[in-house]
């Protein structure tokens, strides 16, 4: 589904990301773990292109997306993004907010899209929220708010990025467990996240990334119970 | 109690020699219009310009940058008097349109180059996550501008926009150099035929101060609505 070939990624002298390969398929709930300046957020953010490739090849369903002639925007609305700081658009109420793009990219019809609008609000269980504007919601209804934004697109992927870093630890759990919702119904997903436990819980791969590559891949278990690679034992040490 | 009198007689007898007489208030009046009709089209012609230079200069186009950055450059090195006469006596000398019309277009050629800087930081101001989100949903370029960042860069945009247009209107004084006989020509005017200078001289800045008044007490009702979307 998503493959990636030889992925570098440079911020002028500044290599974040030194060559990843790593291939994705449907269902697969990849967690990526990991030291902050690891290149983890980057590496999410170049499978929609948010971030510009600088080398190497990222592949969504055999397209190579980074193709300067493929229609980025076509790739986008299949990929669903979750943001640390929500981003939801404070201009508009929550219902608008998951309206916006499906209306606007001729998916669906004004009605159509406010039903599956309330039905995403109901699965994050902000049903009686639609009308409120984003100011009015806590940290962890905005996020629902996000997840159902995003998902009113259809996406055959979701990106989560630090989903839960900006909440409040009381929040935290509403979050995941709308998480571990999609995680069951099949959604294909790649996370980025400092949640050990849900990593642990929900993932089916476990990536393990340090100074820009991709140290140690494999299942929680493996990753968790007994991790091979040097830098990981450290990390885990850390955090665990 | 003489004395004050005395001099109340002086002051209606001077307000009817300015503003009463041969029908002067009626020179105010048209002057009025005049001031408004120039503003009107300075304005929405500054928001116009100052949209599209303010995408030029943010756009990652060399060319587009360039143009936006020269209009910008020179405007603003320039005083608005010079530009309004070169516009009237050079660039429209030939062509007969009415003198408002131009006045108009020469001060809505100069709010742009402002209003311009306005809307760019006004864009700019708009967190960066905004951007992200409305691409990251599929949506374009122009869509993310439109539907996502211009409705909040608006509300950050507006205050220094109506400064801007407030300044604007009180720069309209200046179209007497171009024979348009505004508000302040008006008075001007009335100065020289009673030789009176201080009655018709307060009566423009009363007019102008009034004018203003109204129009920001409209400004700060638009603003409060924009803000409707903060209340918690």
């Amino acid at each position: 589904m998503i493959k990636v070939k030889n992925l570098k990624k440079h911020f002028g002298d500044l290599e974040v990301l030194r060559g990843i390969d790593e291939h994705i398929s449907q269902g697969e709930v990849v967690v990526v773990i990991g030291p902050s300046g690891s290149g983890k957020s980057t590496f999410l953010r170049c499978l929609n292109l948010l971030e510009t490739v600088t080398e190497g090849e990222v592949y969504v369903d055999d397209e190579c997306i980074n193709d300067p002639k493929v229609d980025v925007n076509k790739i986008r609305q299949k990929m669903g993004m979750v943001f640390q700081q929500f981003n939801l658009f404070p201009h508009l109420t929550i219902m608008e907010n998951i309206t916006l793009a499906p209306v606007l990219l001729k998916k669906m019809t004004k009605e159509e899209a406010v039903k599956r609008g309330q039905e995403l609000l109901a699965r994050v269980n902000l049903a009686e929220k639609a009308d409120a504007y984003p100011a009015q919601l806590s940290g962890g209804q905005k996020q629902r708010v996000a997840i159902a934004r995003a998902l009113a697109m259809d996406p055959e992927i979701m990106l989560f990025d630090e989903p839960t870093s900006a909440l409040d630890p009381e929040m935290v759990g509403e979050v995941l467990d709308v998480m571990k919702d999609l995680a069951r119904a099949g959604m294909t997903m790649v996370i980025v996240t400092h949640e050990m436990g849900f990593a642990r819980e929900v993932a089916t791969r476990v990536l393990f990334m340090d100074q820009g590559v991709v140290m140690e891949s494999g299942t929680p278990e493996d990753i968790f119970g007994n991790p091979q690679n040097e830098r990981t034992r450290d990390f885990l040490s850390k955090v665990l | 109690m003489a004395e004050l009198s005395a001099w109340a007689a002086d002051f209606a007898n001077t307000f009817y020699k300015c503003f009463i007489k041969e029908d002067r208030y009626k020179l105010l009046l048209s002057g009025i219009g005049v001031t408004i009709r120039v503003s009107l089209i300075a304005v929405a012609l500054g928001i116009l310009i100052g949209l599209l230079v303010a995408l030029c200069n943010l756009s990652n186009k060399k060319l587009l940058k360039a143009i936006g950055g020269i209009y910008t450059d020179v405007i603003r090195g320039t005083p608005s008097v010079t530009q309004l006469m070169i516009i009237y006596f050079v660039i429209f000398a030939t062509v007969n349109i009415p003198k408002w019309i131009i006045a108009g277009i020469a001060f809505g050629i100069n709010s742009g180059a402002y209003v311009s800087e306005i809307i760019r930081a006004g864009i700019l101001s708009v967190d960066k996550g905004q951007t992200e989100a409305g691409r990251s949903l599929g949506l374009n370029g122009y869509q993310t501008m439109i539907h996502i960042v211009i409705p909040q860069a608006v509300k950050n945009i507006f205050p220094a926009l109506c400064n801007e247009f407030i300044v604007l209107i009180k720069e309209t004084a200046i179209v007497g150099y171009v024979g348009l006989m505004d508000i302040q020509k008006a008075g001007d005017f009335i100065k020289s035929a009673t030789f009176v200078a201080f009655m018709p001289l307060i009566g423009t800045a009363v007019i102008y101060y009034v004018l203003i008044k109204l129009l920001t007490l409209v400004f700060k009702k638009i603003e409060e609505r924009l803000r409707k979307s903060e209340i918690r």
